[in-house]
């Protein structure tokens, strides 16, 4: 997995609530077999018109925020579907950083799993943020967002900053513990399938 | 202080305990389906491992198989390949696969329970955010993501932050049980406490109404759980459950005596104690239908679209949520709900399509005909129930009717398949889901249940089910 330190860039700010996965890559669209191409998909019914044009009214398609790579939205982010096609998506649009005021519980522990970093902030200041028109520091080391003016602290799991800040492979991590799930499973009370 | 049943499920299935940070857990059963698997497999491949436990893994295509005539080639060159993958990827890993020709091929969350995979206080995940269905056996079931999925293959277990348990307490009786649903009281849950009132909960569902609640109304009422936000919704066991379970194809041959172990220790104590509760009274509640772009905003079929000025209590937020969703479902704030034209009409899903969701509808359905502009079609929600329903004759009381009547899949639930509304077409849906765009880009979908959406289908517009003559 890519890790995740530190990015500056401008924030593109999202104003919309319940943002959800369908919305995020649209369902016509799940059905590669590969994590990669996604991006072109984001946000793709308000992206794009009919005639698969480029609607000029969506924030995404505002050229000066061709190079963000912070996304600021509202509340209950990521909801809905599980798809994880969602966070390749954002990633593989330049997406590395989403700051809202709350996640949905399966998206946020996706973004854990491919880089994605997601930041949980107060309603207030995600409004400041919203405003916000310089580039802005996300650096997770520290903990900081720092805008020109301020210095904003965010709180993260300390054991999902370590997977993020190393890049880590869970799965490499978790058969370390062979010996434990073996031993779960000679007492475990519920019997295979077939 | 005594414990919930999430807490009993969660303790007894760590591997491994931090002080601070998540738990492994061990997963008892993972289902597995065509479009959240494929990357997974490839993972393992890559890094040259193997599915720690195939004899607990089984799979299914759903999502977006076609639903008519099965003997025919799959036209959609990109959903024939991935079908193809998930036939490769359980041949060389070794995972049972019920294919498309299968008798058992069905939506995951249809056939889980149907075949006895499902079992009470066990863990089960899927790569789908429905698996909350499952809860309603008693078993902590929740939906994971495509690098979770590959997680369970490789390693039976998954690295979990406890989520906290919420009490929804379903208090007193519906006055007409064939006209008020499960769908109703899930909705009307969901329209009070919004879609994140559940945010990193596990729900226990309680009360007489959820204990009046048949099987497999209450996985309609645990489906929707992930719709509140929460991560699973449950229900504790009790002899109904074991019932349902007895003499299904993979029931285990030890079940009595898991029964007895069960019977004792699914449930929560008296004194445990619950992170946040709500208390749904449902004698007086009505038929719901969702107005909006997501299954909180629903109201009764009595009232009207709101105004969005109302429903917001001041929240900016809210009402310019409730202003675009009008404005992308074509209401006019005031319409009454029964003034609402529709188009289509789907009865299916993993919320609405087992049999006794169709033996329901086939009840308004009966010995009337579908409105002449009305499109409304039946997928039922496995090859199993199909089966059943056509041995009841349901499937002739839908036709006659003018519905169609296809094979199992998800189908225009989320619109994978070739079944999905045109842009602009308004549908009566018996799904989960009313997003922009999820049943068809420009799509309208309304929430409802199988009899209202029946009940519409006849009449072309929505109309309260209580004031029809059921046969």
């Amino acid at each position: 997995m890519q890790s995740f330190r530190k990015i500056k860039t401008i924030l593109t700010p999202l104003d919309k609530v319940n943002v959800d996965t369908d919305q995020i890559v649209p369902k016509q669209f799940l059905k590669l077999v590969q994590k990669s191409g996604f991006g072109k998909f984001l946000f793709y019914n308000w992206r794009y018109d009919d005639h698969e044009h480029l609607k000029s009214d969506f924030i995404l398609n505002d050229p000066k925020y061709k190079y963000s790579k912070i996304l600021v939205a509202g509340d209950n982010f990521g909801c809905g579907s599980s798809r994880e096609h969602a966070v390749w998506a954002l990633l593989d649009y330049g997406i590395s950083v989403v700051i809202a005021p709350s996640f949905a519980d399966i998206f946020y522990s996706n973004c854990f799993k491919n880089g994605l970093l997601p930041i949980t902030l107060d309603d207030e200041t995600i409004e400041k943020l919203q405003r916000e028109i310089g580039e802005v520091e996300v650096d997770l080391e520290n903990q900081k967002i720092r805008t020109s003016s301020e210095n904003i602290s965010f709180d993260i799991d300390s054991h999902k900053k370590k997977i993020l800040l190393e890049g880590l492979d869970d799965i490499a991590q978790t058969l370390l513990y062979e010996k434990k799930i073996s031993e779960f499973e000679k007492h475990s009370k519920i019997p295979s399938v077939l | 202080m005594g414990k919930t049943l999430f807490e009993k499920i969660w303790d007894t299935h760590i591997v491994v305990e931090k002080e601070n940070g998540p738990s492994l857990i061990y997963i008892d059963r993972h289902l597995v389906h065509e479009v959240t698997s494929p990357q997974a497999f490839d993972g393992l491949r890559m890094n040259n491992r193997t599915v720690r436990r195939p004899d607990l893994t089984i799979a299914t295509m759903d999502h977006n198989v076609p639903t008519n005539n099965r003997t025919l080639p799959i036209l959609d060159q990109t959903s024939k390949v991935q079908i193809q993958t998930l036939e490769k990827n359980c041949n060389d890993f070794g995972i049972q696969l019920f294919d498309i020709n299968s008798p058992n091929q069905g939506i995951v969350h249809v056939i889980g329970p149907q075949l006895g995979i499902t079992l009470p206080g066990s863990t089960i995940v899927c790569g789908d955010s429905h698996t909350s269905t499952h809860g309603a056996f008693g078993a902590l079931a929740f939906g994971i993501g495509t690098s979770e999925v590959e997680h369970v293959l490789a390693s039976q277990t998954l690295w979990l932050e406890k989520p906290k348990p919420f009490e929804i307490q379903v208090k007193g009786k519906r006055k007409n049980p064939h006209a008020i649903t499960a769908k109703d009281i899930i909705l009307s849950i969901i329209k009070n406490i919004g879609t994140s009132g559940g945010n990193g909960t596990v729900i226990e569902y309680k009360g007489e109404g959820i204990q009046d609640l048949s099987m497999e109304q209450r996985m309609t009422i645990c489906n929707m759980s992930i719709e509140a936000g929460a991560r699973a919704g449950l229900i504790a066991p009790d002899e109904k459950t074991f019932e349902y379970l007895r003499g299904r194809k993979y029931t285990p041959k030890n079940y009595e005596s898991l029964v007895d172990y069960w019977r004792y220790n699914l449930k929560t104590d008296n004194d445990a104690k619950f992170e946040k509760n709500y208390t749904l009274h449902i004698d007086d509640i009505a038929p719901q239908v969702s107005w909006g772009t997501n299954p909180g905003m629903t109201c009764d079929v009595t009232e009207s679209v709101p105004f969005p000025e109302t429903f917001s209590k001041g929240d900016q937020n809210q009402k310019k949520g409730a202003e675009k969703a009008l404005e992308y479902m074509a209401l006019k704030p005031g319409t009454p709900i029964t003034e609402i034209q529709i188009d289509r009409v789907f009865i299916g899903s993993c919320t609405n399509a087992r049999l006794e969701d169709l033996i329901e509808a086939s009840k308004v359905v009966k010995g009337r005909k579908t409105s002449t502009h009305v499109r409304a079609m039946v997928v039922p929600g496995s090859q199993m129930v199909k089966k059943q329903a056509e041995e009841l004759g349901l499937d002739k009381i839908f036709i006659d009717a003018n519905f169609e009547w296809r094979e199992a899949g998800c189908s225009m639930c989320l619109g994978m398949n070739p079944d999905i509304l045109s842009p602009g077409e308004r549908c009566a849906s018996t799904s989960n889901r009313n997003f922009e765009g999820r049943q068809g880009t420009g799509g309208r979908t309304h929430l409802v249940s199988p009899v209202m959406a029946a009940a519409a289908a006849i009449e072309g517009h929505f109309v309260d089910v209580r004031e029809m003559d059921l046969n």
